[in-house]
């Protein structure tokens, strides 16, 4: 086996324990900054996934728009909201063994549908950052300028959801 | 070159913990960091596939589930101190009126 495909096994092995780890702290710990801080350790290791994967452009744009955007939105609104989330931030009693049930059935059946299939071999070339910028102002301009009138709309409507009900000045 | 087969069986695992927290969590913005926990499952997938077949617009996908996923977090969260206002409250279970 060659060097880097050693590296590459142990990076994996690595990005895949920091991932298991901290998606089990999101949905088990009760307290929900801890939780927000685990998901940053699972949205690390999925960008480092996304190196693994030859994909670099997406990674800087997961750690910039998700590590540095949506994680910090979601602590500051853990903290302004954090005299109602005291209590009732643990899971119910009640529901944790049949969500489990639910979600390993599901891993499950995902993996008895996926597990027999032939997979083919890999490309031996990655998909490249100026390919991935040309099909983005060729082929699928209209998805893409459907995000931007996305990201426009949802300004517009948190501003507007966010102040509702305060007197106009 | 990493094998595909775990990466795609990571996505699955990550999925999967995204349905429990979804279905375990009351509070509003714990639902919030697992339905994240859900996109990013089906962002690894779109990109481990786009590496299989060495397809670009995978990635061109994912890249728009992370723009769509800034979107609903800004939203969601916007809604979510709106309720904390209004409702005082952010248990997904005790918001149960549509006029209030």
């Amino acid at each position: 086996m060659p060097h880097a495909d050693l590296l590459g096994l142990i990076a994996f092995t690595l990005a895949t324990a920091a991932i298991v780890a901290g998606a089990v702290w999101v949905v088990t710990l009760s307290n929900l900054f801890r939780a927000a801080l685990s998901l940053g350790v699972v949205l690390l290791g999925v960008a480092g996934v996304f190196l693994l994967l030859k994909a670099e452009f997406l990674a800087l744009v997961q750690v910039l728009v998700y590590v540095g955007a949506i994680l910090t939105l979601v602590v500051f609104a853990i903290m302004l909201t954090a005299k109602m989330s005291d209590a009732p931030a643990a899971p119910r009693a009640g529901t944790r063994l049949p969500a489990a049930v639910v979600s390993v059935g599901l891993f499950a059946v995902l993996v008895a549908m996926t597990e027999p299939l032939e997979w083919p071999a890999q490309a031996t070339e990655p998909v490249t950052t100026a390919a991935l910028g040309q099909q983005l102002v060729t082929t699928l301009v209209l998805p893409f300028e459907v995000v931007s009138l996305v990201f426009v709309a949802a300004l517009v409507g948190a501003v507007a959801l966010a102040t509702a009900g305060k007197k106009r000045a | 070159m990493i094998p595909l087969r775990p990466v795609v069986l990571l996505s699955y695992a990550l999925f999967c913990a995204g349905v429990y927290g979804m279905l375990t969590r009351r509070n509003a913005i714990g639902l919030l960091l697992c339905v994240e926990l859900m996109l990013n499952a089906a962002a690894m997938n779109f990109v481990a596939f786009s590496r299989l077949y060495g397809h670009v617009q995978g990635q061109a996908f994912a890249l728009f589930i992370i723009a769509l996923a800034a979107c609903e977090a800004v939203v969601g969260l916007a809604i979510i101190l709106r309720l904390s206002r209004t409702a005082k409250t952010i248990n997904a279970d005790n918001v149960n009126l549509l006029k209030g």
